[in-house]
């Protein structure tokens, strides 16, 4: 199946960026850019055990003058808090995008307080937090949120909304009780 | 209620001052990350260089770091110093690092089996953890164990050209601190600049 194409574009915002590191944890929502990272051959892409090796791997980019982003979903978020102090200590980039759980049709309940968290926790921890709703303007917030963390030195995380990436789906329909 | 017994085949004789001179003699080019608490201090009383990078938070992050660096400069050289409490909180990036293959990273954890900064608690690698056998188990094909100075001599070289994780027991015993600079954005700007890196 086709990805669709507003994840195409979310990519070559991303290539436009200048990007060329892509740490990740698997999830679904980011399952296109996941591949496309690892087959384009001027991108290296880190599979991780856990959100918060992200955050140092995008602080070493850095020093080495390299530019990563941080693939992830809201229920690692709290996985990442202290490790957030070194962009905001360093005065660093951290650019990361975050599939959002827990909110648009959520099938699964324990998905719901770190999805409820997530803005708040970011905030807190002197991350940017910019949200994207629709399919029309994700690649253009993508690129101005890359911009603001790569420029400006923060932290910044775009929430991929729920209703952009689609509730996942677990039970066929008439089948839950 | 009683401490947990600690494993004396874990106790270290190597001073740790004399292991990290050894080990950082004539650095040249070498980018040097290391990790919160007295890595720092050891690796700082050598004398502060733009080519170092010294976390002071950010604790089980140090591996990583150097990961995200070694990817970043495949032409240099990396080394990541550490202790042992700081490379157990952070012993998932082992297996994320292993999985990268980058050639130009290698760890040296300086092991005393304990948590030093803290009151000196035994930490896992004094009871039952052997990290040189994680390593391995995930994935690490070079890796050593240093329990002796000929041992840390022989490591100097490796360290600096094989992607190496090296465990050196050290002593227990306290060393005074000598505190490098701790204002990150300056230390971050001045190794970024050292690099040639002026704006990306």
């Amino acid at each position: 199946m086709q990805p669709p194409p507003w994840q195409a574009r979310v990519f070559g915002a991303l290539k436009a960026a200048r990007v060329t590191i892509v740490g990740y944890v698997p999830d679904a929502g980011h399952a296109h850019l996941i591949d496309a990272a690892h087959a384009d051959p001027d991108m290296t892409a880190v599979v991780l055990t856990t959100e918060e090796e992200g955050v140092a791997l995008a602080a070493g980019a850095w020093l080495g003058g390299q530019r990563a982003v941080m693939l992830m979903q809201s229920s690692g978020v709290g996985n990442t808090i202290n490790m957030l102090s070194l962009p905001v200590t360093c005065r660093m980039p951290f650019f990361t995008l975050i599939t959002m759980r827990g909110e648009w049709g959520e099938f699964n309940p324990w998905q719901v307080p770190m999805g409820t968290a997530t803005p708040h926790v970011l905030t807190r921890s002197g991350v940017h937090v910019r949200r994207a709703d629709h399919p029309g303007d994700v690649d253009e917030m993508v690129a101005a949120s890359a911009a603001l963390a790569f420029d400006s030195h923060i932290p910044v995380a775009v929430l991929f909304s729920q209703r952009l990436i689609g509730a996942k789906v677990f039970v066929t329909e008439g089948s839950e009780t | 209620m009683s401490h947990p017994a600690a494993n004396p085949r874990n106790d270290g004789t190597i001073d740790r001052r004399e292991a990290v001179a050894v080990l950082l003699k004539d650095p040249g080019g070498l980018l040097i990350v290391t990790g919160l608490g007295a890595a720092t201090y050891d690796v700082g009383v050598l004398g502060d260089r733009d080519q170092n990078f010294y976390l002071w938070g950010a604790m089980g992050g140090t591996a990583m770091v150097g990961l995200g660096l070694a990817l970043a400069q495949p032409s240099k050289r990396v080394l990541v110093v550490t202790g042992d409490g700081e490379m157990l909180m952070g012993m998932g990036s082992l297996a994320s690092i292993a999985a990268a293959r980058a050639p130009n990273l290698a760890i040296a954890v300086l092991d005393n089996a304990r948590f030093g900064e803290t009151g000196s608690q035994h930490s896992h690698t004094g009871l039952t953890t052997d990290l040189e056998s994680v390593a391995a188990a995930c994935g690490w094909t070079a890796t050593a164990t240093a329990r002796d100075m000929a041992a840390v001599e022989a490591l100097r070289t490796r360290l600096r050209t094989e992607p190496l994780f090296a465990v050196i027991r050290i002593a227990a015993d306290e060393k005074p601190r000598f505190i490098p600079p701790r204002d990150g954005a300056f230390v971050t700007e001045r190794f970024r600049r050292a690099l040639g890196i002026v704006e990306n």
